[in-house]
Formats: structure tokens, C-alpha cells, sequence
């Protein structure tokens, strides 16, 4: 493997006093895209979250993006850094132009990065690329941020804020979740089209479904607050075959 | 974990001070401390009132002997000593009466320039006219050529006392009677100055009225009074905003607002209210005792108010329409904030008097550190009121954990074609959300802001344009550091 974007090592992760992740290593190189199968609750959503910054969690261990360590940065000067996550909830935000939001996004994160800020003209003609590519409806735009979306539109939603901050890092919480077979395939030829040598990519999921879709080079499994097994593609199918009880039975060999 | 967040957010939000707090060192002219029938005579002298005006203060203020303080308002502050206050002051002017803003001493012009609100860059803009209140008398006056040409009377109050008496008679007290209530009473008695506007038939005034006030000399009550008039067919859009310096003790303000609109008259009243709201302690602060009433007089007359209250530590204020003429039109729109230990007890009152009359209330109530937050409205629909309508919408918003929000709606309906609707809701800028933000590259201050204008957005676009945009401005500033 090439220099490793971004390498986690031992990390834990805890919530009210509770621990979630459990001293949990992950590395991942340029390019790569990396599926979390698990069952619920074993800390999948928490995995990703704890990357992108949020505070609730107590950390410890390190996560290093790039060579540089994340944990002491704030979730903005993550995104900056070109982290970018896709909400498993995404949010609302009533009254926020879905337009104007995407605007100060952008326009906060290549600040971050030294970057010139973008004038309207050329932020539309971003925009209006992306649009066609996630087959999004006008609507959506003059509309306030997720506001009165249906789950689906949420989600492509998500998806197209991310083609258009152009992280290098995308972390997808169950993407998936609340997507038609439609939805699905537009989201997922979103998420494909953004599969670059220089892009990396965790991808959550319940289901070996979505990874019909986005196939990842490489399958974790995440139980009980640590990554207990790990391989290719081959991973999800086998999973999907025999359930997670299998692999509950097959955690005591792992260790 | 959620507390934390939050309290840390209060901590910055409660740090952050007043930005327009500053005092312009000008000769103060003043009379003698307390209240009697001899300090209404001298003002009244100062002023080269008529006769029958000095005895309407005079009833007035012997009507307010006779009242007490109502304590009714969710708010809490020590008892007010109406002896300790100076009733008038005026700044002294080197030349007796200015011309031109040339003219106005230099401070008050710097102070508007603090302000952000340089003069002759407003006369200059899209055809705003000033009528600049400094403490309490007007210093300039813009515009009042091209307004003239029309009729539209726009000028202080004093001088409108002077110029206009007939019609300052005719419609002073019309609307807020001095036996309206104790601020009311107090006001009449004892009112310095404010504007006033006269819009004749037909005319629709070609530009926003505006007005700046500011409180500066120690001590001082400001009694502001405004009176505006749109007479049938007339059309007049006002603005006012206000800041004030900071300072130490309270200061008693208690202004009345009258607004008269004849048949299919259409008056927009908007206000931007920055007074100084104290420290983060709660000390000092502004006391905003406002009577402010529109009467729909005529036939398809409309009167809308909106209102951004971001200032005062204390806020008691709830301007109404008397929908009185057939087919009237009353409409209230407000945003008020308070943050450290501001209170704000505010709403509106409509009183659907005539036939197929409509009223709308659009109320959204932002509360963040110790700050609390109170709507209080009234909606009566008279007996003779045949298919009135009433549409209220109040929504509040938390940030923090040691604020409150609170509703009081009072409706009482005598006839029973009316329709009247309510509509509440009360959330919270949640750890999840700003997440949200910050994860897409916002700050947490950028991240509030925009959540914040997102919720008065219904609001902030019924304002002016530029004013939509100070209103904006100001609310970052009243929320600047308040979370994260």
C-alpha cells in the first residue's frame, strides 16, 4: 500500500460514560473504498462521526488524515481539511435557502484552504453540473435546506453537496437507508462519479445491497466497538449469506 | 454531553458586549431632577407650547397620579424611583436652527457614523428621509423639499406642534388616549419629541420615512411621541431603529407611537430596536415601555408593523391595530432576541371592530443565555365584527439551557361568523444541527446565524430591503460568540 490517507489506531470512543468504539485500527489508502457492515448498534454510525469531528464523544488514540492528526481539530476545520460526511439523517434547516447553504459551504471551505472565494455566476455553473449528475430537480434548490424533503430527496441531497464540496475523504452513513431502487442507482452513480485516485471513501451499510451499486475494494465488519473481521468484496456476500450471528460466533476465533 | 455543549455556548454568547457602546460628550440642556407640575410647565415653556397643550399635559399627568405601575408583564426589575429621572433634555445647539446636516455638530454626526448610519450617505442612498432624534430633540430633518412638493408633512413633533397645530389637535391622543395606561399617561405628560408624518389624499409618499433615536445624555427619560396620518388613499412606509451608549443605570424609556390610516390608506411601520441591553450581568440596560396603536379608521385601510427587537434589557411592548373601518387590514410581524438576562415581554393586539376585517400575527421569539422571552397577544373580535379573520403564528426559539420562552394569547370573540387561528411552536438550535453546519465547513458562529435568519425569515422579509439587511446584521452581532 501506498502512503495511507488516513490511518486510524486504537481508537475509543465513548458517549454519557458509555464506551462505543473500543480500540478500533483502520487504514486506508488513496483511491480506496472501504465498506462498515454490521449489525446495529455496533458503533458503525459512531465510527464515522467520531472522523468528522463531532463533540459529543470523548476520544482517545489517533486518527490521522493525511499524516496529520484530526483529533484536536473542530468538525469545520475538518470539513476544510476535505472531510466530508453524508448524514444518515441528513438535517433540516427551515427557512435557509438550500442554494445559499451550499454557497457559504463552499466558500468556507476554500477559504480554509487559501482558496478564493466564489462569485454567484461561478458557483451556479458548479452547481448547475452537479444538478444533471444527481438528476436533481430545480425545486430542490429554491427550497430550504432538506426542509419538507421526502427521506429520498434528503439523501440525494447529501450526495450532491458532496459532489460539490469535493471532499477527499467521504464518509457515507448508510446511504442507502430510505432510497427506492431509482433513488438508489442515481445516489449511488453520484457517489461513483466522484471514485477517484485521490479519493477515499468509507461506506457504511446494513445491507450487502448497496455495494451491488458501490463496490468497495475492501469489507470490515464492525462488532461491539472493533473491526473483527476483514476482506474483500467476497466479505458482504458471505455475510449477507449467513447473517451477523455468524460472525458473533466467529469473533472468538478473530481475537 | 448535550450540556456541556450548550453551556459552553453560553458562556461565549454571554460574553459578548455591546458594540455601539459609546457616549458623545454634547451640552446637555436639562431641567431640574423629578416630576412635578413645574417640570411639565417648563418643558412646555422650553418648547413655546400652546396654552391648550401644556393643559393637556398637565390632565395627563394628573390623570398618571392617579395610576400604578402595572405589573402584569413576565418581567422582573427593581422599582423604578420617576423622581430620579431629568424629564427634558435638548442638545444646545451653536447655531439655533440647522439648514443642513453641514450644520449638525460633529459628535452626533460621528455618533451616527459609529452607528454605521452616516447621514449624508442616506440622504445620498435611494431617497431615504431622515429625521434624526438626538436625545430628545430633532437635529435634522432631509428630503423635506421633495416631500413638501407632494404635501407629505414630515418634521419633528415640536415643530409640527408649531406648524401644524390643527391637525397635531385634531388626532393627538386619538389613538393612545393619555388614560390608555401608566407609560401612556407618563408619555403625555411629559413627552420631549419624535416625528411626525401627515400624508395628504391620494399621495403615496416616494420614499421610506426613517428615524434614528438615541438616548445619551445620564439620566435622562426619553418620552418620544410619534404621530403618523395617512389620509384616504395615502401610502407611507416608516422606518425607525435605535441604539443607544452604554451605560451603568437603567434608563426609562416610554415612547407612543399613533398611527391613523384613513379609507384604503396603507401604513408600514418598521422598527429596528437596539437599545442598550445591559451587561452580561444584567446591569445597566435600557427600560422599553412602549404604547404603540395603529387605528384603521377608514374602509379598506391597512396598517402592518414589524418589529426586530434585539435590544433593551426590558421590553413591554405590543403594538396593535384597531380595525375599525369595513375590509381593514392589521398585520404584526416581530423578531425579538434576548440574550444574557434581557427580558422581553412583547406581542401585539388586534381589535376587530368592523366587518370582513383581516388580521395577521407573525411572531418569532429567540431566547439564548438567561434571557426570557414572552408573547403575550390579544385578539377580540367585536360583536359587530361579521366575518373577521385572524391568522397567529408563534414560534420560539431556544439557545441554551437557562432560557425561557413563553406564550400568552388571549382571543375573545363576540360574534360568530369570526375565524380565529393559532399556531405554536417552540424549538432549539440543537448540538445536531450545528454539527450539520460545521460539517459542511460552517463555523459555529456562521452555523447559528444562519439557523437564526432562517427562523425570521418570514419576518425579515416584510422589512425593507436595507433594513432587512441591518436587521440581519444586528442579529449576528446579538448572537456573535454565542455558541461553540
Amino acid at each position: 500500500m501506498e502512503q495511507s490517507m488516513l490511518k486510524i489506531k486504537d481508537l475509543h470512543a465513548s458517549i454519557n460514560g458509555k464506551e462505543i468504539l473500543k480500540g478500533l485500527n483502520l487504514e486506508i489508502g488513496p483511491g480506496e473504498v472501504h465498506a462498515i457492515m454490521g449489525p446495529n448498534g455496533s458503533g458503525k454510525s459512531t465510527l464515522v462521526q467520531v472522523i468528522a469531528g463531532r463533540e459529543v464523544y470523548e476520544t482517545s488514540g489517533t486518527i490521522e488524515f493525511e499524516g496529520k492528526n484530526l483529533l484536536p481539530l473542530m468538525p469545520e476545520e475538518r470539513a476544510g481539511e476535505g472531510i466530508f460526511l453524508a448524514f444518515q439523517y441528513p438535517i433540516e434547516i427551515p427557512g435557509v435557502n438550500n442554494t445559499s447553504f451550499l454557497k457559504s459551504a463552499l466558500n468556507s471551505i476554500r477559504k480554509y484552504r487559501g482558496m478564493e472565494e466564489l462569485d454567484t455566476y461561478d458557483f451556479l455553473e458548479i452547481i448547475r453540473e452537479k444538478m444533471k449528475l444527481l438528476d436533481m430537480s430545480e425545486d430542490l434548490l429554491t427550497r430550504s435546506v432538506n426542509d419538507g424533503f421526502s427521506g429520498g430527496e434528503k439523501k440525494r441531497n447529501d450526495i450532491f453537496q458532496m459532489t460539490v464540496l469535493d471532499p477527499k475523504l467521504a464518509l457515507l452513513d448508510e446511504t442507502d437507508s430510505g432510497l427506492d431502487i431509482d433513488a438508489l442507482r442515481i445516489v449511488a452513480n453520484g457517489v461513483n462519479s466522484m471514485r477517484s485516485p485521490n479519493r477515499s471513501m468509507i461506506v457504511v451499510t446494513h445491507y450487502q445491497r448497496l455495494l451491488d451499486y458501490i463496490v468497495p475494494d475492501f469489507v470490515h465488519v464492525l462488532a461491539d466497538g472493533c473491526l473483527v473481521r476483514s476482506g474483500g468484496r467476497e466479505l458482504a456476500l458471505e455475510l449477507e449469506d449467513k447473517g451477523y450471528l455468524w460472525l458473533e460466533n466467529s469473533k472468538e476465533q478473530s481475537r | 454531553m448535550m450540556n456541556d455543549d450548550g453551556n459552553s455556548l453560553l458562556k461565549k454568547l454571554t460574553q459578548q458586549e455591546y458594540q455601539y457602546g459609546f457616549e458623545t460628550k454634547i451640552d446637555q440642556d436639562t431641567v431640574p431632577l423629578g416630576l412635578n407640575e413645574e417640570v411639565i410647565r417648563l418643558i412646555s415653556a422650553k418648547k413655546e407650547e400652546p396654552e391648550w397643550l401644556l393643559e393637556w399635559r398637565l390632565t395627563a399627568y394628573r390623570h398618571w397620579l392617579t395610576l400604578t405601575e402595572p405589573s402584569w408583564a413576565k418581567v422582573t426589575y427593581p422599582p423604578i424611583s420617576y423622581q430620579d429621572y431629568y424629564y427634558y433634555s435638548a442638545p444646545r445647539s451653536k447655531i439655533k436652527k440647522p439648514q443642513s446636516l453641514d450644520e449638525i455638530e460633529p459628535e452626533i454626526r460621528e455618533t451616527y457614523k459609529k452607528l454605521g448610519i452616516p447621514l449624508e450617505e442616506q440622504e445620498k442612498l435611494a431617497g431615504i428621509a431622515v429625521d434624526a432624534v438626538f436625545d430628545s430633540v430633532s437635529v435634522a430633518t432631509t428630503f423635506r423639499k421633495k416631500l413638501s412638493e407632494l404635501g407629505v408633512i414630515f418634521c419633528s413633533f415640536s415643530e409640527a406642534v408649531r406648524e401644524h397645530p390643527d391637525l397635531v389637535r385634531k388626532y393627538l391622543g386619538t389613538v393612545v388616549p393619555y388614560t390608555d395606561n401608566f407609560f401612556a399617561a407618563l408619555n403625555s405628560a411629559v413627552f420631549s419629541d419624535g416625528s411626525f408624518c401627515y400624508v395628504p389624499k391620494g399621495v403615496h409618499c416616494p420614499m421610506e420615512l426613517s428615524t434614528y433615536f438615541r438616548i445619551n445624555a445620564k439620566n435622562t427619560g426619553q418620552f418620544e411621541r410619534t404621530l403618523i396620518i395617512a389620509d384616504d388613499d395615502a401610502e407611507v412606509s416608516y422606518l425607525e431603529g435605535c441604539t443607544a451608549p452604554q451605560r451603568d443605570e437603567n434608563q426609562l424609556h416610554a415612547a407612543i407611537v399613533e398611527l391613523v390610516a384613513m379609507d384604503r390608506a396603507n401604513i408600514k411601520y418598521s422598527t429596528v430596536q437596539n437599545w442598550y441591553p445591559g451587561d452580561s450581568l444584567g446591569r445597566g440596560g435600557i427600560y422599553n415601555f412602549v404604547t404603540k396603536r395603529a387605528k384603521c379608521a377608514g374602509f379598506r385601510s391597512k396598517v402592518s408593523w414589524t418589529q426586530v427587537e434585539t435590544g433593551s434589557s426590558i421590553t413591554w411592548k405590543y403594538p396593535g391595530c384597531i380595525l375599525l373601518g369595513d375590509e381593514s387590514v392589521g398585520e404584526f410581524y416581530s423578531v425579538a432576541l434576548t440574550n444574557n438576562y434581557q427580558q422581553a415581554d412583547t406581542g401585539t393586539k388586534m381589535i376587530h371592530l368592523g366587518k370582513n376585517t383581516k388580521s395577521t400575527i407573525i411572531s418569532k421569539g429567540i431566547s439564548a443565555g438567561h434571557g426570557q422571552n414572552s408573547y403575550r397577544g390579544l385578539v377580540v373580535v367585536g360583536k359587530n365584527a361579521d366575518n373577521a379573520r385572524n391568522y397567529s403564528q408563534c414560534d420560539s426559539m431556544l439557545i441554551g439551557n437557562q432560557c425561557g420562552a413563553h406564550t400568552f394569547p388571549s382571543i375573545e370573540v363576540k360574534n360568530q361568523t369570526g375565524t380565529v387561528e393559532h399556531e405554536a411552536s417552540t424549538s432549539k438550535i440543537g448540538e445536531e444541527q450545528l454539527f450539520y453546519c460545521r460539517q459542511r465547513g460552517l463555523s459555529t458562529e456562521e452555523a447559528v446565524s444562519l439557523i437564526v435568519s432562517g427562523f425570521c425569515r418570514e419576518v425579515f422579509k416584510e422589512l425593507p430591503m436595507e433594513f432587512a439587511v441591518e436587521a440581519q446584521k444586528l442579529l449576528s452581532i446579538s448572537l456573535e460568540g454565542s455558541i461553540g
